[in-house]
């Protein structure tokens, strides 16, 4: 079983290059099945069932959706088997940037919108410095010359990655995204994140609603850098 | 790989309702200025992205682009480094948040050109634009007009590839003829998608465009040759008579 995990900001395309992507998968023997994290709503589900794959939805509510995805990789993988897939396309949903949901195994595929402008790369974080593959969007929208400022910043934040330039409308660039997906190894073995999630939780996590500073423990960071922990 | 015998091939593929291309080949050869022409709508964007992206039977016309003959290597569609085309689009507008000078070092840098390059480029686009541009600008204040010129200086300089793509440049608010000039340097293949009648007569050859298919190519005639003289002189007493209303005075008879 292949893992493909399709990370992004929101709004970057994820759902559109994937379907596409799907599509030439199809076209070349292979089965893939598709689970969708989001937090609270979706609909996406409804646009991949169209593709006729099998589809799944995750949704993560009150816990952080990148944790949420990591901690159900197993399930999702046992229930693409019994789905008789042999390729297993997560996307999530993509919010904080502070973590990225790639496990050692998996193709790691980042979307990022051209339009941003030239310092998103900078900003992403993990989610585009872990990933083996970046997938630009939206680019038939900035002129040539800005498309290749925005590859340069992406090489900077992370030089070993593959740039796919890609258009969720017309489908350019998911001919190549699924030549690569079919060729990429299997996920096999115990699996390891690619990097570390954020440090432990505060007592905001655990429901805590005061907003001066006397309530708070754990490990906290001050507005001049300083961190400290606070507690027992 | 020299410009000297560079050429571009388009190998016909099909039409918005799948129906093949009328044209099924056409080959550009070294210093030939191209136009593409149709209504809106005919693909005439389409086939300049084909190009773009050196297609090959993987976009939605299904065409496939060669390069002397052969299909080129994966590195040339995607390094901006080996790239051997330039694309002027109808793009009006930068999105980057970033100054002008620092733009340009940036393009500088990912086509592997020295930044010193950044001042040929403003200099050559103030020439192109009315109002000038300056390094220190943030580039999305900067007009459309000023946006064009500072695309077409880019293209001209940092860019500086044997093909150069031009999708309409005559809605730019620049001085065009001056602009295709530029752009068209010695010895490149320049593809212009054009309803331009000047710009349009300026080219040796035409391919014409219709619901997303290649009809059929028209060499310019010797006739048309005569009607572009008759065009340019139109043309500049126009860029007078618009000279004068910009700079308030009163147009004379």
């Amino acid at each position: 079983m292949k893992l493909v995990v399709v990370a992004g900001t929101p709004g970057s395309g994820k759902t559109s290059v994937l379907m596409h992507a799907v599509k030439d998968l199809k076209r070349c023997g292979m089965h893939p099945a598709l689970v969708k994290i989001d937090c609270l709503w979706t609909e996406d589900d409804k646009r991949f069932k169209r593709l006729e794959v099998p589809v799944s939805v995750g949704l993560s509510r009150d816990m952080c959706p990148d944790h949420y995805a990591i901690y159900n990789f197993d399930e999702m993988m046992d229930w693409a088997r019994s789905q008789d897939a042999n390729v297993l396309l997560n996307e999530t949903a993509g919010l904080c940037l502070r973590c990225a949901p790639y496990p050692d195994g998996c193709l790691a595929i980042c979307v990022i919108d051209v339009t941003t402008g030239p310092n998103t790369p900078l900003k992403v974080g993990p989610l585009l410095t872990t990933a083996d593959i970046s997938v630009m969007t939206k680019g038939d929208l900035v002129s040539q010359a800005e498309r290749e400022v925005f590859r340069e910043r992406i090489l900077e934040a992370n030089p070993k990655c593959r740039i796919v330039e890609a258009n969720g409308l017309s489908g350019k660039g998911s001919a190549e995204l699924a030549e690569m997906i079919r060729s990429w190894p299997d996920a096999s073995g115990e699996m390891k994140l690619r990097h570390n999630p954020p440090l432990a939780i505060c007592t905001l996590c655990s429901g805590e609603l005061r907003i001066s500073k006397e309530h708070h423990r754990g490990v906290l960071r001050h507005m001049d850098g300083f961190m400290e922990y606070s507690g027992e | 790989m020299t410009i000297d015998t560079l050429n571009l091939t388009i190998k016909g593929g099909v039409d918005k309702d799948g129906v093949p291309d009328l044209l099924d080949e056409v080959t550009i050869g070294r210093g030939e200025i191209i136009g593409i022409v149709g209504p809106t709508g005919s693909g005439k964007s389409t086939l300049i992205g084909d190009i773009e992206q050196l297609a090959r039977g993987d976009t939605s016309s299904g065409r496939t682009i060669l390069i002397n003959g052969i299909a080129p290597d994966e590195s040339m569609r995607t390094d901006p480094r080996k790239k051997l085309i330039a694309q002027l689009s109808q793009n009006m507008h930068f999105l980057a948040d970033m100054s002008v000078e620092d733009f340009l070092k940036m393009h500088a840098k990912s086509r592997g050109k020295d930044p010193g390059l950044v001042d040929r480029v403003i200099e050559l686009a103030n020439t192109l634009t009315g109002e000038p541009v300056n390094p220190a600008h943030e580039l999305t204040i900067l007009s459309g007009g000023q946006s064009r010129a500072l695309m077409t200086a880019d293209i001209a300089v940092i860019s500086d590839s044997p093909i150069v793509l031009i999708d309409e440049i005559e809605n730019a608010g620049i001085k065009k003829q001056e602009a295709l000039n530029l752009l068209s340097g010695e010895g490149k293949i320049v593809v212009v998608v054009t309803h331009d009648p000047m710009l349009a007569l300026m080219t040796s050859r035409r391919i014409v465009m219709k619901n997303g298919g290649m009809v059929k190519v028209l060499d310019t005639t010797d006739e048309e040759h005569r009607v572009f003289q008759d065009l340019l002189k139109i043309d500049g007493w126009l860029m007078a008579l618009r000279e004068t209303i910009r700079h308030g005075e009163v147009v004379r008879a």
